[in-house]
């Protein structure tokens, strides 16, 4: 804070953002400044401008941009267009537009390619980047309409292709997964790139009824939050037993004690799948373990995900506009993904989600309140699913159906289960 | 309209992107992780901030993860660059909340890392049972329709919780998000600090005719508060104040309709979202404070509360309980009276489906 002592006088003064340089955290306000002082750069001016506006914020208490229409060539989305409403003070500032750029699957980079992408927004944009947005993008903050076409031009021969915004297919997450997590139940990377990328079209020109957004965490602990935060949730499981190394339950247990161990591992198992032995080794009932991952977690050199490993399908997670916050809704109990078929099909399943979706949403409505509209039997009739006692909580409360044709239902789902369609007769044996 | 004698250069050509989609991460992995992808064995916490994984050949990967400020400068980004290549092994990645990791193979550089990190004023931490980096949004410093800031809000609190970051004392994870309007971009969390609007919009009738598009504002109400009207004889829209929720679903799509002001743009606070599916499903978070000012730079008032909040949960969660089960143990009344926070008729849903909140039980607890 020294150092503004020599600044020059045209430097607006930030005393309220200068409170936020104090303190141990790393401060953006400080690197704001260091992007301000670069007076060799061509973002100097810039940065100075909205470090300008940014104290008239926290003067005013009110925000000061504007949105508009801005993209490159070719395509309709991936900008976050900002236009100042105080750009008569901060005129260097009036244009501060954001690129969104899908980052590598599982977000891992080289020190070279971070500088390079610096190095291209050192020349096109602010020098402001963040690693990552809320969908996931690198967001290149602060540039022109013009810097935006020459940024991407840039980025987009490096490898990096623009993400989405508006109704559009989104960038989508997934978590560190098979790269360095023992938990990993699938290739989360190949997942989503598969989806992702076969799936541009809906990403660079936006014409779907609102925002679409896909997310891939490889195990129930769902490191992306992708059941609240994507209207597609892949979520990693399996389908066999867990597995157990008796030997290290018992070295735990060893170091733990055993009352440590009843308290926090068996006693804390959801639906009591889950009894120590009286020699120290783990008795699991694996038909009634949810996989919520909490024994994993805790035990993970004792206990590991079995083998027959695949996904969860949760369709209709979303934030609170308008309706209030959804969760998604599970679809698809499992989904084996192993082979290239298994991925192809995932990419299948999800192009007629989105087809789905486009179809038959009304405009700005999220796919989960679509669901809410139609109901749920509507949903999975239209999708060629069969109903799955994993979809529900419970069946329904309410006696307000009509079910003249439960006995046909009935006889499907004895077919389906491999029963014979006079399922009394099945079950006596 | 162009003047036919006007001479002009014809156009570049414009470059046509290649629609290239999603990087492969395969060409920036570290290769230790490269070589076992998806033959992962073990993993542990030395101490906090750095992991040791195992591979099922052996092989070992120590990450040390600090915090960033997320909003960068380049020249943040080329330090923390200079640190991987100079004491790391060159490749970095980000976790979910910003947090940045160095991978390296072998324990021997993981000192080293430490202290570089520490010495350029990177926290280490973030792992295990520790309070991570705040998930936070764009604020006044992009957004176009915030109520607040984010990264500065995620400054302040992150200043009071860096000594929560850089240790592993929580009962359990604990995940704070900010959001700078009701959408709540930032998520769910164990706390999360969100805007939350006092007033019916603020209208400019002189503007609406001519920058909104009225139908769809009429249609983004959730509770059918807004209609059309002529207003001093211009075409408008006006509100029912009674109906209104002050949610500010009309304000992205009709900017005269102003949501926000200095005054009544408060901060509420929530407690007991969870994404996981670790023990309990996962779960929404819960209003338990409203009406905190909107006080920049620091956020005094919000900091006192999620500072009761927390230091509430650490003195008396059982290990393993994440904030919403440590409640749902304990009860809503013990939690009320634990943070000397106060219980009103505004903790009583009143949207869709709200019953299924209420106590239809004769469960109890004094």
């Amino acid at each position: 804070m020294t150092e503004d002592l020599g600044k020059s006088p045209d430097k607006h003064a930030t005393p309220r953002l200068d409170e936020l340089e104090s303190g141990p955290w790393p401060s953006f306000v400080t690197g704001l400044k260091r992007l301000r002082d670069s007076e060799d750069k061509p973002y100097a001016g810039m940065v100075n401008d909205l470090m300008g506006q940014l104290e008239h914020s926290y003067t005013e208490r009110l925000g000061f941009w504007k949105g508009g229409t801005v993209s490159v060539f070719g395509y309709g989305g991936g900008i976050i267009p900002r236009f100042s409403e105080v750009a008569e003070k901060f005129p260097e500032s009036k244009e501060f537009h954001t690129l969104r750029v899908m980052p590598p699957a599982g977000f891992h980079y080289t020190t070279e390619v971070l500088r390079q992408i610096c190095e291209v927004w050192e020349r096109h944009g602010s020098g402001l980047i963040a690693f990552h947005g809320q969908s996931g993008d690198i967001m290149l903050q602060g540039t022109t309409t013009d810097g935006c076409q020459k940024a991407f031009d840039e980025l987009n021969e490096m490898g990096f292709d623009l993400g989405g915004a508006g109704p559009a297919l989104r960038t989508s997450m997934s978590c560190v997964g098979a790269a360095r997590c023992e938990m990993s139940c699938y290739d989360e990377a190949r997942a989503l790139r598969t989806v992702i990328n076969d799936n541009l079209g809906e990403m660079h020109r936006p014409a779907l009824p609102y925002k679409f957004k896909f997310k891939f965490s490889g195990c129930p602990n769902d490191c992306v939050n992708a059941i609240h935060r994507s209207d597609f949730a892949v979520i990693g499981t399996w389908r066999d037993e867990m597995k157990v190394d008796q030997t290290e339950v018992k070295a735990y247990v060893a170091e733990k004690g055993r009352k440590y161990t009843i308290d926090h591992v068996i006693s804390m198992c959801p639906t009591r799948a889950l009894s120590l032995n009286d020699d120290d080794t783990l008795d699991v009932d694996n038909k009634s373990c949810v996989r919520c991952m909490h024994c994993i977690n805790v035990m993970h050199k004792a206990l590991a995900p079995g083998e027959d490993r695949g996904a969860s399908i949760l369709i209709g997670g979303k934030r609170s506009l308008k309706v209030g916050d959804l969760m998604g809704t599970m679809i698809k109990p499992f989904v084996k993904l192993e082979t290239e078929e298994d991925y192809q099909a995932l990419k299948d399943f999800g192009r007629e989600v989105i087809d789905f979706f486009a179809d038959n949403a009304l405009e700005h409505e999220r796919i989960g309140e679509t669901l809410d509209r139609i109901g749920l039997p509507a949903f999975i009739e239209a999708l060629g699913i069969d109903p799955d006692p994993n979809m529900v909580r419970h069946p329904r409360t309410s006696s307000y159906v009509r079910t003249d044709d439960f006995t046909e239902e009935a006889e499907k789902y004895f077919v389906r289960k491999g029963l014979r369609p006079d399922g009394k007769a099945q079950a006596a044996e | 309209m162009t003047d036919a004698t006007e001479v002009k250069a014809a156009p570049a050509k414009p470059r046509k992107p290649v629609e290239s989609g999603v990087p492969d991460p395969m060409q920036y992995m570290h290769p230790v992780m490269l070589k076992n992808y998806g033959q992962w064995s073990w993993h542990e916490r030395p101490r906090p901030g750095v992991l040791r994984h195992v591979a099922k050949s052996g092989d070992e990967i120590f990450t040390v993860r600090a915090g960033t400020q997320r909003q960068m400068d380049v020249y943040t980004i080329r330090k923390l660059c200079d640190i991987a290549d100079q004491v790391g092994e060159g490749h970095v990645r980000f976790t979910t909340r910003s947090n940045i990791e160095f991978m390296v193979a072998s324990f021997e550089k993981v000192p080293a890392l430490i202290a570089a990190l520490n010495e350029a004023g990177f926290p280490v931490g973030g792992t295990g049972n520790s309070v991570s980096m705040i998930s936070h949004t764009q604020g006044w410093l992009h957004c176009d329709i915030p109520g607040t800031d984010a990264s500065g809000v995620v400054k302040s609190m992150m200043d009071m919780l860096h000594k929560e970051f850089i240790a592993e004392e929580m009962p359990n994870r604990v995940k704070i998000t900010t959001s700078c309007c009701q959408i709540n971009c930032g998520g769910q969390g164990d706390i999360a600090i969100n805007v939350q609007y006092t007033k019916p919009p603020k209208i400019d009738h002189s503007r609406v005719g001519m920058v909104c598009e009225r139908p769809t504002v009429v249609a983004r109400c959730p509770v059918a508060a807004i209609r059309p009207a002529i207003v001093n004889g211009k075409p408008s829209l006006e509100i029912d104040e009674k109906k209104c929720v002050c949610c500010g679903a009309c304000y992205p799509p009709c900017p005269p309709m102003q949501i926000n002001s200095a005054e009544s743009t408060k901060l509420a606070i929530w407690v007991g979202g969870k994404h996981s599916n670790a023990r309990s499903r996962p779960t929404f978070h819960k209003l338990v404070v409203a009406n905190l000012p909107n006080n920049p730079p620091r956020w005094p008032e919000v900091e006192e509360v999620v500072r009761k909040i927390l230091y509430a949960y650490k003195d008396d969660a059982k290990h393993w309980e994440r904030m919403g089960e440590w409640i749902d143990r304990i009860g809503w009344p013990a939690f009320f009276e634990r943070t000397g926070l106060a219980f009103t008729k505004h903790h009583l849903d009143t949207w869709v489906g709200s019953r299924n909140t209420m106590n239809m039980s004769a469960h109890v607890r004094f």
